[in-house]
């Protein structure tokens, strides 16, 4: 999000938070988040994908919807009215092609509107086939599942986008010399899909209660969070649409100093670290230890006042309407061990996993009893860090990454129990000192992890370690 | 029990400090902000001025004289009774497009020091990349607090005439220091000229200067990657070789002739701006053998107006007893990289020996 597009959602949020209430909050917030999906989303080469792509955000969420609520919900007047707001919408997005000169809400000139009708003709049949088959099948939801992460996977593989850019080019006829893995570009979708795949396995483990279509569309792509999170619970997200609110005084102040931290961290503080911070070009053209350091301290805070600061407008924004959006950061570069870095860093990204991945994995691992605990534990740290890692990317370095973070856990539980019981540190100096030695040596274990996440190859990964460790110059 | 803020007072308050804030800026148009730096104190002073349009060069072009200034290691140098100290002034080919600061003419003077008047000579990078006459002036009536004892000036036809003497982005936007310049040096330019971006109490406002504080930011930040990478503008691999193949236009700036067309009064109150030895250099350029080179020398020339240029500035120079050095047609053409007058290294090592040649003669 730009400047203009948080002005814009402070505005509109605050007039939402002032001027509606009850359902109709419900619904002006479903309209603002529908129609910042189309407008966030950015350029991408391939013709009108900037409106497809939100607009299968769109589809997948309604289908989503359908197949996890019951089968006449649709009828009730509430959802009734959220399809109509969503499909109305989106109508008028692409009707936007006859109306304006110049493109309006997306990046380019939306498709032929028998296009999009074709579109909406095929998204009413999936969605009509795939609830008639949910009514008894609940390995449907799995389906779904597999679908949604099949989507992530080429999103996030750079070998697959590109293959699936130059497929799409094929379609249209386009010269395939000019395909890259970066034009599919679909906003959001990290966390769109962690939403959805979210609500799905709560439908299955039958905790998910039941959320009309405006609640649950406004959750899965509520406009300040929808770029970069943080990524709520859809109850805990419901509850606070149905809570009585009116914007006060008080609130808005908390809001308005929310964005403005928020605004200071990426605008002012991350933005100038960006220009010093580690990237591919200085990790070749810097050959000094001391400077190879600043640029990689540089990268460390500007990644954590960029995304803190993203965290911080969109919690801002969300209380002038009344939802309070969970925390993402929590001082995580002042905690003393990477067990407390990994609860204070992305902490809804880390909950999230632990809930969906983690926690059942150690169920099914500790039915072999024949694994050692400790093999367990490294292999459930390993596997968690490095699922979060190809969250971000299935690169090399993501994975490098993930490895790095999974030993450093594993490493550290281990040290953990054996310092409970040989070690009993009583001197409160001592106690400072082992303190602030933890918070360093966390923080730069941390740091050097950012080495492979900062850069696309691991070849120059081990260029700026040897840089680092002042074995190559 | 502390008070609640109140949500309009707040605002208020803001408001009001911002305004107070915005406009109480225009009271520091007088203070030298620009000389406030890290260059020369946290960062090593830079070869050459900052200049650059993208990111990855690490540098950027801004129009504060004084930041400029600040951030070269000239700013950070000081004159031991060792030095003989030589400023380069001129355009792009000195500033040394496409060349690293060791390659420039500076850098290649400096890499084998030589000897004028029993001291060794350092020689400082001032050439700045837009072709002026009146932004060398402008630089060099700066340069001379810094202790020069010898100012070698290089230019070429392009920088002469007088139909947009403020041209250069840098000249427009230091409308004060020219209209000083004019009444100084009674240059034949009107201080009125609309090209001259004079700034008015409310383009002084801090909204207004924002830009320019952001550059001034910038330009100390871009210091890190200086200090870390020696990097200050883009080297591509490849790059559009000088135009050969010429139009067949004899045409320049519209003259027919160049009698009374050229900045004669900038070029003699910039030989006069400093009261030591000056040596003024027609700058080597690309002479042409592809099509219609019998029409043009190059991109910026026809022939008949370079000809009679050449025969102007040496009359001139030597009605006046100037020091010049005519070195029109010194490097080869295929020691030109990008540009009718942008050297390779080898064809700055060439220039450099023959300047050096003049520096020891002019002192031995």
């Amino acid at each position: 999000m730009g400047l203009i597009q948080i002005g814009a959602s402070i505005l509109t949020a605050l007039l939402v938070g002032a001027l509606t209430r009850g359902t109709w909050r419900t619904y002006a917030l479903l309209a603002l988040s529908v129609l910042a999906v189309y407008w966030f989303q950015p350029v991408v080469p391939l013709r009108s994908f900037d409106f497809w792509l939100p607009s299968l955000s769109l589809a997948l969420v309604v289908l989503v919807w359908f197949i996890t609520s019951q089968i006449s919900a649709w009828k009730s007047r509430i959802n009734f009215i959220g399809l109509s707001i969503i499909i109305g919408l989106i109508t008028l997005v692409d009707l936007t092609r006859y109306i304006f000169p110049q493109p309006f809400l997306t990046g380019t000139t939306p498709p032929q509107f028998i296009q999009f009708i074709v579109f909406v003709l095929i998204v009413s049949l999936a969605i009509f086939a795939f609830t008639y088959l949910s009514r008894n099948n609940v390995w449907l939801l799995s389906l779904a599942t597999i679908f949604l992460l099949s989507i992530l996977f080429i999103l996030k593989s750079p070998t697959l986008s590109l293959q699936a850019s130059i497929f799409f080019r094929s379609l249209a006829n386009r010269p395939i010399e000019n395909a890259s893995a970066l034009d599919l570009r679909w906003l959001g979708f990290s966390y769109i899909a962690f939403r959805l795949i979210h609500v799905l396995r709560d439908k299955q483990l039958g905790r998910l209660p039941e959320l009309t279509l405006p609640e649950f569309a406004t959750y899965v792509v509520f406009f300040p969070s929808l770029s970069a999170g943080p990524i709520d619970r859809a109850e805990r997200f419901a509850g606070d649409l149905k809570k009585d609110f009116s914007l006060t005084q008080d609130e808005t102040l908390l809001a308005g100093q929310r964005i403005i931290i928020g605004l200071f961290k990426k605008f002012v503080i991350a933005d100038a670290l960006a220009l010093i911070a580690l990237n591919d070009a200085l990790a070749v053209q810097v050959h000094t230890t001391g400077w190879m350091w600043i640029h990689l301290y540089a990268y460390a805070f500007q990644i954590y006042f960029d995304f803190s600061g993203y965290t911080d407008i969109a919690i801002g924004i969300a209380r002038l309407v009344g939802i309070k959006l969970p925390e993402n950061f929590a001082a995580p570069y002042t905690k003393s061990n990477l067990t407390q870095f990994w609860s204070s860093w992305h902490i809804t990204l880390t909950q999230w996993i632990r809930a969906y991945f983690f926690n059942p994995f150690n169920r099914w691992i500790r039915g072999y009893k024949s694994i050692p605990s400790w093999t367990m534990i490294l292999i459930g740290q390993l596997a968690t860090m490095l699922l979060i890692g190809l969250w971000h990317g299935i690169t090399f370095n993501f994975i490098l990454w993930g490895a790095w973070h999974g030993l450093g856990l594993f490493l550290q539980n281990r040290w953990s129990d054996l310092a409970k019981t040989r070690f009993n540190i009583n001197n409160p100096r001592l106690q400072t000192a082992m303190q602030l030695g933890g918070v360093l040596l966390t923080f730069h274990f941390v740091a050097l992890g950012w080495v492979f996440f900062a850069l696309s190859e691991p070849s120059l990964s081990w260029q700026v370690l040897s840089v680092l460790s002042g074995v190559s110059r | 029990m502390q008070n609640k803020p109140r949500l309009f007072a707040v605002i208020l308050k803001a408001t009001l400090l911002f305004v107070l804030f915005n406009f109480a800026f225009i009271f520091t148009d007088n203070l030298p902000l620009g000389k406030l730096s890290l260059y020369n104190n946290i960062f090593p002073g830079r070869e050459r001025f900052p200049f650059g349009e993208t990111r990855e060069s690490y540098n950027l072009s801004l129009f504060d004289l004084d930041a400029m200034f600040a951030s070269h290691v000239l700013a950070g140098t000081t004159k031991t009774s060792n030095e003989y100290r030589v400023f380069l002034i001129g355009d792009s080919s000195v500033w040394g497009t496409l060349l690293t600061p060791e390659q420039t003419l500076a850098g290649q003077l400096n890499v084998n020091p030589i000897s004028a008047c029993g001291k060794t000579v350092r020689a400082y990078n001032l050439g700045y990349p837009t072709i002026s006459l009146t932004k060398d002036l402008m630089i060099l009536d700066q340069a001379k607090e810094y202790q020069p004892d010898m100012i070698i000036w290089l230019t070429t036809l392009e920088a002469f005439p007088e139909d947009k003497p403020f041209e250069s982005p840098l000249v427009a936007n230091n409308a004060e220091r020219i209209r000083d310049l004019i009444f100084k040096y009674e240059l034949n330019a009107s201080v009125k000229d609309p090209a001259l971006n004079y700034l008015s109490q409310q383009d002084q406002t801090f909204v207004s200067q924002r830009r320019a504080v952001a550059d001034l930011i910038r330009l100390q930040i871009y210091g890190a990657l200086w200090a870390s990478t020696g990097i200050d503008q883009i080297y591509p691999e490849n790059y559009e070789r000088a135009q050969t193949d010429l139009e067949a236009s004899d045409d320049f700036h519209g003259l027919t002739n160049l009698s009374d067309a050229l900045a004669i009064d900038v070029l003699d109150a910039g030989m006069h701006a400093v009261p030591v030895p000056t040596i003024l250099v027609n700058e080597p350029m690309l002479i042409s053998n592809g099509l219609n080179s019998d029409v043009r020398y190059n991109f910026f020339y026809p022939r008949w107006a370079y000809d009679a240029y050449r025969q102007q500035i040496a009359e001139l120079a030597a009605a006046q007893d100037w020091h010049y050095l005519d070195l029109w047609n010194l490097v080869p053409a295929d020691e030109f990289t990008n540009s009718a007058i942008h050297l390779t290294p080898d064809g700055e090592t060439l220039l450099a020996n023959k300047l050096a040649e003049a520096i020891r003669s002019t002192c031995k």
